[in-house]
């Protein structure tokens, strides 16, 4: 069972990745990176983690693709791309060097990971019921576990983390998007009435 | 694999029987929204005909009740046209793309069981299940997730028509879904609170015996997401998709046939399940008096079709009365009413949450918050104001000062 569901669903991330290289039209690339993203979130699914899976679907596919779409729509550069004219210099050997380069290096990783000296034992065990690190002081929403059947709640594994050991790290993380936001309207802001009249490129 | 953890019934090994009850709840799902859905756009046109004066469809079969079948069977018949300059393959795909997450939203509404006095399960083939086709442990997730991705059926199918009527229907409802779509989450999250879980199974279960998150929640969270999801199903009042004065007929207007039917069966499937995930949010699901000790179970359907006929009543209700938004002032209610209402709302309900834990003072927790609120309210006005005049648009700010009082309203109200 997860053998097919990997095979079929790894067909189509990579199916839809090229097709995002592939396709001339915009609007077809974006929609062959939806497919692939469904297929990621499916592959989530398949490795228990429900909230990245949907997760995966809410931000990527509903916001992120959506607002490519939407800048593709508004600006009216919905039609084929000639790709003949290279804009910058011999930059499609060099994004192939750098793909190849990563992929190899993806791989090295990925074979020598014993070899690296990262175990599965140098993460803290986790208690299979409630996702807390083993010892850990007993949350106020834990889960209770009937009989060992009910799998823990991932969210709650991920909330322990995000709240917990990364607090910081998440807190940062959203000052620096509150930034980026302030930044962002600071910078698509600009005056309505122009002193004399010379319009600005906006 | 957990996938089988979606109801009790999977747990002890999934043979015959749970497959059975699988089929039956996927094929009665399926059934019932399709009728439903039937049902609905007969009681919206006899509701809106009642209210305007006039009699509306009384010629298929008794009271008209049949029209909506007629009509299919109209479109299903009409030749199916695809404009020149349309992209093909887009604009076959598209109406499937809105059809599928409105069909797919029902299957984690719990749709009957008793939750007053157990615990929401029956007993079919001697496998105790709920009355949904799904629980999964995100269920309120999957939602969010199915109505994002609600929104490529309406983009494509407007962008691929090749028409500019449509591409401007479709730009518009992309605005509107995703914006709306924020204020949507965040007065769920309310409820998320309040439940500890995102299991829709759960949170019924936490509603049961009258402990409504309508008022447990404090009434504004429902209010908001009522609010946002018309916006979401771009219904009347916020119908600015499919304005026919201006746009012809929005994001469809070049489809025909069955395509359209599909888009019109989709709409109004998307106010029925819209509808009963609201029940499950806030009204407490099936949950309601239970007047028979046997076969309990049914009195939660009865009280849950009761609750989603009324919220259907009141969608109709909406688009017979009131007059449509401008597009300005649409994205005025999303940003600068609705979210920051609803997040200060949030932080209240969290701050009690955390005061009843450590045992503080409610009364001195609700004083605090409110007074946090209007003094970042304050601030983010003073700010704005600020703003404004450095560049030069203080005239411009004074002429449209409401917009400034709106920033600021939210957090006083919370």
């Amino acid at each position: 069972m997860a053998v097919a569901v990997f095979s079929v669903c790894a067909v189509i991330i990579v199916a839809g990745a090229l097709g995002v290289i592939i396709f001339r039209n915009p609007v077809h690339s974006a929609l062959s990176l939806v497919a692939s993203l469904f297929g990621v979130a499916v592959l989530f699914l398949t490795l228990d983690a429900h909230f990245l899976g949907v997760v995966q679907v809410v931000v990527y596919a509903g916001a992120i693709v959506v607002l490519f779409l939407f800048v593709i729509m508004l600006l009216g550069v919905d039609r084929a791309e000639s790709l003949r004219t290279e804009p910058i210099g011999g930059q499609r050997p060099v994004a192939l060097a750098v793909g190849v380069g990563v992929l190899v290096l993806a791989l090295l990783f990925m074979v020598g990971f014993d070899g690296l000296g990262v175990r599965q034992g140098d993460f803290p065990a986790l208690d299979s019921c409630t996702g807390l690190p083993v010892g850990a002081s007993e949350s106020p929403l834990a889960l209770e576990c009937p009989d060992g059947t009910e799998q823990a709640s991932n969210i709650r594994q991920i909330a322990a983390g995000v709240f917990g050991d990364y607090v910081w790290a998440f807190q940062l993380t959203g000052l620096l998007l509150t930034i980026s936001v302030v930044g962002a309207v600071a910078l698509a802001r600009r005056p309505r009435r122009q002193p004399d009249g010379a319009e600005q490129a906006h | 694999m957990s996938v089988f953890a979606l109801d009790p019934a999977y747990i002890g090994g999934f043979g015959l029987s749970e497959a059975l009850i699988l089929i039956i709840k996927v094929v009665g799902a399926f059934g019932l929204l399709l009728v439903a859905v039937m049902l609905m756009i007969w009681f919206e046109r006899k509701l809106v005909g009642d209210m305007q004066n006039r009699i509306g469809p009384a010629r298929a079969g008794p009271w008209g009740i049949l029209q909506t079948l007629a009509d299919g069977v109209k479109l299903f018949f009409k030749e199916d046209l695809r404009p020149a300059k349309s992209d093909r393959l887009v604009y076959r795909l598209a109406p499937y793309m809105s059809l599928v997450p409105a069909f797919l939203v029902f299957s984690v509404v719990p749709v009957g069981g008793n939750f007053t006095s157990g615990d929401g399960t029956v007993t079919w083939f001697g496998n105790s299940t709920f009355l949904q086709v799904a629980d999964p442990h995100v269920g309120i997730l999957l939602v969010l997730a199915l109505s994002s991705a609600a929104v490529y059926g309406i983009m494509l199918a407007g962008w691929s028509s090749g028409s500019k009527y449509s591409l401007l229907g479709s730009v518009r409802a992309s605005a509107q879904m995703i914006s709306y779509e924020a204020a949507l989450g965040l007065s769920l999250a309310a409820v998320l609170l309040q439940a500890g879980s995102l299991s829709t199974h759960e949170i019924v279960a936490a509603q049961g015996g009258w402990n409504w998150n309508l008022w447990v929640t404090g009434l504004v969270p429902a209010l908001v997401f009522v609010i946002a999801a018309t916006a979401e199903l771009n219904r009347p009042p916020f119908d600015l998709v499919e304005a026919e004065q201006e746009l012809v007929g929005g994001f469809h207007t070049e489809y025909s046939s069955i395509r359209f039917a599909l888009f019109f069966l989709a709409e109004f499937m998307n106010v029925i399940t819209m509808s009963a995930i609201i029940v499950t949010l806030f009204l407490g699901g099936p949950d309601g008096p239970v007047l028979t000790e046997r076969a309990s179970w049914i009195w939660g359907v009865v009280w849950f079709f009761v609750k989603l006929v009324a919220l259907l009543f009141m969608f109709v209700w909406f688009r017979a009365t009131l007059p449509r938004l401008r597009y300005d002032q649409l994205m005025d209610v999303g940003w600068k009413f609705l979210i920051p209402l609803s997040l200060g709302w949030l932080l209240l309900l969290g701050a009690l949450r955390v005061g009843r834990d450590r045992g503080w003072n409610t009364a001195a927790v609700v004083v605090v918050c409110v007074a946090a609120g209007a003094a970042a309210g304050v601030l983010l006005r003073l700010a704005v104001r600020s703003g404004r005049r450095e560049s030069g648009e203080l005239a411009d700010a004074e002429a449209d000062a409401g917009e400034a009082v709106n920033v600021g309203e939210p957090e006083k109200g919370s």
